[in-house]
């Protein structure tokens, strides 16, 4: 198996990935590349790394064995990987404490990131005030009002959120003036880029800082249950839960790695964020990969009860594993994901944030279908509170 | 190069610089306000003394392009204007009378989901000398350089301030003229340069064999006069299409009157931009 080895040095992944960006970037992701090789490896940096994912963001989090749900469902084992129980309540940190280290190190003294639901802003304004960076968050106008609650937690942690009016005014088009906003501030702005998309060497990195998600869950499952675990299960959106707890298994061709996307109102509806399955490949925000588009390569509006999922792209290693059928996507609808998120909260006193129940929905079809002997990972990426208030909204303020 | 292959930018350029001359070039979003209208507009383009002209395909995620540029796409796209109707206003334009060289200007995403080689038989069939593709840096754009270079068309390479060692590697494979990104950041009216511009574009002179233009941020005469001696040709872009926003309202398509003086004043516009006084360095 070589995909340990990906990517190549023009950061594709198979056909995937590359560099599609404007000339004005390239310079730019080059000083980027070359900086992360030379500290990836660095024990000072990765010291610091350590150190802040431990005693700041209360790492490891533990991989619990959830018995009331493994009971109820009569199957396989279902452990979660605890990622809710992170500083700011989401894996989204442990990538912007790496990239912010990065920063530091690169002599940056101003971040900018994109922002959809706001758990990548607020880790981003997070990590900002805990190294004393400058942070300007890029939120989608739309979604700013859907997510007044992450505005404000933001602006109190000293970020300045600038609500993008271009376009979708969501994620998607936040993105893109994320990145026309480092084009003319290229000289002394460092991008945290949230997730393993947009141009290499991002997919690349941040899977390598949240691959902590599956380096730990690897131990824990070891010491818990003496072996590998037979699937493991993950929302995935931009893919960067997925892709850190699936990448220190892709060798272990054992584990069935499974993505969990989101299907919105149905795959068949124009209302879906499903890009594996409805997705086909082409060049989206700085790389290759499926992307929900028209014919005529126009992309499309994504739509997802989740605002972490609510994108029409998705990361280019994704696409590669997918391709070399290593990792299976399959599709949850919103309707699906807000009955996980009940039963979670009922049978385990977890309350999951929307994107990590897609994972879980998927799961509650498929471990009643395997034995008793058998041991599925949730990654749990987040936690639910940020999401109550739209929960109200769809279950109505009354519940039986 | 024997007349049959000669490439009608290159012929543009010999002839511009025979006579001292600096190309202007104006860039227009295809389909905004509507695809009828965009032949009229190059047409006026021409009349006020374009020496080429860029046409712009809308796309839905602009990244290279400022506000004005990303509102004309939105407008087009909402008339779901697609690469083929784009590529099909230059033979329009042609029959029309217009007799300048066409340059596509497009995201590489349309151009890939038509099929590269389909895609570069389009601009043959259509009479394009030469494609920008703003989001296709040279280490992206192997295949897209061989088909160009089979179909005679020339892949226009931009190179920006920031460029700096890529310089030398993209100009010494540009074909048709290298696109000088005047500013760091989007396309757009702004009234400052980058601080070395100067001395970018006499490194981009150094390493290129092929003439050497400026856009990004050009909005008026005294600008492009500004970039006269030091390059061989000022690209305006959103200030044109700021003018067709505010000339040529999609109200106005109906009223034959508002049309005209819409489509006069676009063209007064750009005779305006032209520089009067060529000072070839």
């Amino acid at each position: 198996m070589t995909t340990t080895q990906v990517p190549d040095a023009y950061g594709r992944f198979g056909t995937f990935g590359g560099r599609y960006v404007p000339e004005t970037l390239m310079n730019a992701l080059y000083e980027l590349e070359e900086a992360y090789n030379r500290y990836k490896d660095d024990p000072d940096f990765l010291a610091e790394v350590r150190y802040l994912l431990k005693q700041y963001s209360g790492r490891p989090t533990p991989l619990y064995y959830a018995e009331r749900l493994t009971e109820h469902l009569g199957g396989a084992k279902i452990y979660l990987k605890r990622e809710d129980l992170n500083h700011t309540g989401a894996h989204k940190i442990n990538n912007t404490i790496g990239q912010a280290v990065l920063a530091k190190r690169m002599g940056k003294k101003k971040i900018i990131a994109e922002t959809g639901a706001g758990q990548h802003g607020v880790a981003s304004a997070t990590v900002a005030a805990l190294l004393g960076l400058e942070c300007k968050v890029f939120m989608g106008e739309e979604d700013t009002k859907r997510q007044a609650l992450n505005v404000f937690r933001m602006k109190l942690l000293g970020a300045e959120v600038v609500p993008v009016t271009s376009g979708t005014r969501t994620l998607k088009d936040a993105c893109n003036e994320t990145l026309r906003y480092w084009v003319s501030h290229v000289d002394d702005t460092y991008y945290i880029l949230g997730s393993v998309t947009g141009p290499h060497p991002y997919p690349m990195m941040v899977r390598d800082f949240q691959r902590v998600i599956g380096l730990e869950t690897k131990d824990q499952i070891l010491e818990a249950e003496g072996r590998l675990p037979d699937v493991i299960v993950a929302a995935v959106g931009g893919g960067s839960n997925a892709m850190g707890i699936f990448h220190p298994f892709v060798a272990d061709t054992s584990v069935r790695l499974i993505g969990v996307e989101a299907a919105g109102r149905g795959v068949d509806t124009d209302k879906h964020a499903a890009t594996m399955t409805k997705g086909t490949p082409g060049v989206f925000q700085g790389s290759m990969s499926y992307v929900l588009q028209d014919e005529g390569g126009q992309v499309q509006e994504a739509h997802s009860i989740s605002a972490g999922l609510d994108y029409p792209g998705i990361g280019p290693e994704h696409a590669y594993l997918k391709d070399i059928k290593r990792a299976e996507y399959v599709p949850i609808t919103d309707a699906e994901a807000l009955d996980a998120l009940q039963l979670l909260s009922r049978k385990e006193g977890i309350i999951p944030a929307l994107e990590s129940a897609h994972a879980v929905a998927h799961t509650l079809k498929l471990a009643p279908t395997l034995p008793k002997e058998q041991t599925v990972v949730i990654n749990l990426s987040g936690r639910g509170d940020k999401d109550v208030e739209s929960i109200i909204g769809y279950l109505g303020g009354d519940l039986p | 190069m024997s007349t049959a292959t000669a490439n009608a930018i290159d012929t543009v350029f010999a002839e511009l610089s025979a006579r001292g001359e600096t190309a202007l070039i104006p860039f227009l979003t295809m389909g905004d306000p509507d695809l009828d209208t965009s032949v009229k507009l190059i047409a006026a383009a021409e009349a006020a003394g374009a020496h080429m002209i860029e046409l712009g395909v809308p796309y839905s995620d602009p990244l290279a392009d400022g506000p004005v540029i990303q509102r004309a796409s939105e407008r087009a796209l909402r008339r779901r204007i697609s690469l083929t109707d784009c590529i099909g206003v230059a033979s329009k334009a042609r029959a029309a009378g217009v007799r300048m060289p066409f340059i596509l200007f497009t995201y590489f995403n349309p151009a890939l989901q038509l099929g590269l080689e389909r895609f570069f038989g389009l601009l043959q069939e259509h009479g394009f000398s030469g494609v920008i593709i703003p989001d296709l840096p040279l280490e992206e754009d192997a295949e897209v350089r061989g088909i160009a270079e089979r179909t005679g068309v020339h892949l226009i390479p931009l190179v920006a301030p920031t460029s700096e060692a890529r310089v030398e590697r993209i100009a010494s494979k540009a074909k048709g003229f290298v696109y000088c990104v005047s500013s760091l950041g989007v396309t757009g009216v702004r009234s400052d340069f980058h601080a070395g511009i100067d001395r970018f574009l006499a490194t981009v002179r150094r390493a290129s064999s092929v003439p050497i233009c400026v856009g990004f941020g050009i909005s008026s005469r005294e600008q492009a006069e500004r970039f006269a001696g030091v390059a061989d040709g000022v690209i305006v872009g959103s200030a044109i299409v700021r003018q067709v926003e505010a000339s040529l309202p999609p109200e106005a398509l109906g009223d034959t009157g508002l049309t005209e003086a819409g489509l006069a004043a676009v063209q007064a516009f750009i005779a305006d931009l032209k520089p009067r006084k060529p000072e070839k360095a």
